[in-house]
């Protein structure tokens, strides 16, 4: 399912892919018509993808194709294994993690994990987190510190859950603890912010030394719709929250918010999974290694600086 | 109209009503208060004991040592995002500086309580219902380590709807700041109390609020991290009765008590007096 401003792109494509069909089969030279159409088609793809709205940037945050947690860990780290439960409660499969290899040398890694089709989604709910989710991600924690290994986060979650058994289990408890383990971390701490960065049930796991984030992802206090919803009284009116939150990658980086953003193939990275990969990698790789230059004190200092700095006001 | 709104507004969240100027009206039973009465009794209903919402600085009068409180916290807003809703930020900002009469959702500094010497920071929700932006977060962070600083104690009044949507990122990074910030306190053994006022949900439950060493709540104060609104839409199924509520969350083992208002200050200089390493003794 093409995303909406997709569809000219994949007109133009299937009519190219129509012709050349039949210039094939048929024998006509059709090669001029067909050059006419690849040029349309670039033409077009780079008007689109170089203008994206900031409402058409989390659609793409959204995609399906679009590589979750699990599919980073598959594609940039070696032996992973998983580990599961929060050794209180149960099991929230929106949340998963583990120990991995990235480059060579043992990594703790952590992420909201969406599904890949609606049996899944349901299964891993939409990756909204129960507070079992983020007890499993202190545990984790727990663990980095415990081998001296970094910790990697990968964020892509619409928000922690709503709902009466989160509330009834602490949800907005664990989200603060959670936050102050992070914070407390004597290794080095990545966060990556892959595609939604909802909300508290982001920031749970988003507390890095760095902060990454993929160029097409968001990262907000709150979703477009529901800003909508509250703001304008309407949740279609998601575009203008969207543009009024200025929770696209380019504009973070200008608030601080976040360190580096990651690019993205043309159009996003669910249209070429392994390209975005690879910057990503590359990223990771670079910033683990100027993180690992510090001491556990220089890694607490530097966190605490990090989000000091973060808001802007007047003096009185 | 936009008055009628605010009016409704106001009702629904569980405000004294104004009938003539003298008298309020108990949200919960109805009885007619005196207004002077009800003050004297802390904004607590005489006949029924509810909860009405108290103004933050009635809250700095009680829980502060008379004449020991010197006011800090002198932060204004401004405007990072250029944000525009249905109107601009900036011109709400303005109104809620009208109504509450400073300049953003929070008002603390210095104090004694019970003679432990303490930094109080109460939120107000006449200001934006309490949200937490910018200001909101500097100012506590600034105060815990204000407190980290001078020996003192800390004691948050949180009363909010959570993070501000007008600062956007930059409010749910005031969740991490104050965080952090709670670490230099407790490297020095001072002791932190949350209390939880009607409503605090959002970002500000799910940070500082959630993290003291010891946690009151108000009698039926609304306490959660999503609001009941966003829950039915999410589940499309009626809330159980006494949801969300403060003994719903001593129910599940959240805070440490639910403590009426008229005993709070006694309770909270207790507390302090236990674990602060050299409270001054009166």
């Amino acid at each position: 399912m093409p995303l909406e401003f997709e569809k000219p792109i994949e007109e133009l494509e299937s009519k190219i892919a129509e012709l050349e069909g039949f210039a094939a089969s048929s024998g006509v030279d059709l090669s001029d018509e067909i050059r006419g159409l690849r040029e349309r088609l670039a033409r077009l793809k780079s008007e689109t993808f170089a203008n994206l709205s900031r409402w058409e940037r989390v659609q793409i945050a959204r995609a399906p194709g679009r590589p979750t947690t699990l599919d980073v860990i598959a594609q940039l780290m070696t032996d992973f294994v998983e580990l599961s439960g929060d050794r209180t409660f149960g099991e929230d499969a929106a949340v998963v993690g583990g120990l991995a290899r990235f480059e060579g040398s043992t990594v703790v890694v952590v992420g909201h994990q969406k599904g890949r089709d609606t049996k899944e989604n349901i299964r891993r709910n939409f990756a909204m987190p129960h507070p079992e989710g983020y007890r499993k991600a202190m545990r984790l924690m727990d663990m980095a510190d415990r081998f001296g290994r970094p910790f990697i986060a990968f964020i892509d979650t619409p928000g922690a859950y709503p709902g009466i058994s989160a509330e009834e289990r602490g949800q907005a408890w664990v989200i603060a603890q959670s936050i102050q383990r992070m914070a407390r971390l004597r290794v080095p701490a990545v966060a990556v912010v892959l595609g939604e960065g909802g909300s508290g049930g982001a920031l749970a796991i988003g507390v890095g030394n760095r902060v990454l984030i993929m160029e097409n992802a968001w990262y907000s206090v709150i979703s477009p719709e529901s800003c909508a919803a509250i703001l304008w009284r309407d949740a279609r009116e998601a575009a203008k929250a969207a543009e009024a939150l200025k929770l696209t990658a380019p504009d973070l980086l200008a608030l601080g918010v976040v360190d580096r953003v990651i690019p993205e193939p043309d159009g996003g990275a669910h249209r070429n999974p392994q390209a975005a990969l690879a910057n990503l990698k590359q990223a990771l790789s670079e910033t683990l290694a100027e993180l690992g230059a510090l001491s556990p004190e220089a890694l607490l200092e530097d966190r605490y600086r990090r989000f000091r700095g973060l808001g802007q006001f007047l003096e009185g | 109209m936009a008055l009628e709104r605010l009016f409704r507004r106001r009702r629904a969240q569980g405000e004294a009503r104004d009938i003539p100027e003298l008298w309020a009206k108990c949200p919960k039973c109805d009885a007619q208060i005196y207004k002077k009465d009800l003050e004297h009794n802390l904004y607590v209903c005489p006949k029924c004991s509810h909860h009405l919402r108290m103004p933050a600085s009635k809250r700095i009068e009680m829980l502060a040592d008379p004449g020991s409180f010197e006011e800090t916290t002198r932060l204004r807003p401004t405007d990072p995002l250029g944000f525009v809703d249905t109107e601009p930020y900036p011109k709400r900002l303005e109104r809620y500086q009208r109504e509450a009469g400073r300049p953003d959702a929070i008002v603390g500094g210095r104090c004694t309580i019970g003679g432990v010497p303490s930094i109080l920071l109460v939120m107000d929700y006449a200001f934006a219902g309490g949200s937490m932006g910018s200001v909101v977060g500097e100012e506590i962070t600034r105060g815990i380590e204000q407190a980290a600083q001078e020996e003192r104690a800390v004691v948050i009044v949180a009363v909010s709807g959570g993070a501000r949507m007008q600062e956007a990122a930059l409010s749910l990074m005031q969740m991490a700041k104050t965080t952090l910030a709670l670490d230099r306190l407790w490297a020095r053994r001072l002791p932190y109390v949350s209390i939880l006022t009607d409503p605090t949900t959002g970002g500000v439950t799910a940070s500082f609020a959630a993290l003291a060493d010891v946690i009151f709540a108000e009698p039926g104060a609304l306490i959660g991290f999503a609001g009941p609104r966003v829950i039915k839409q999410t589940i499309r199924q009626e809330l159980p009765e006494g949801f969300q509520r403060a003994e719903f969350l001593l129910k599940h083992g959240m805070v440490d008590q639910v403590v009426d208002r008229r005993r709070l200050k006694a309770q909270v200089a207790q507390v302090l007096g236990l674990l602060h390493p050299a409270r001054v003794r009166l």
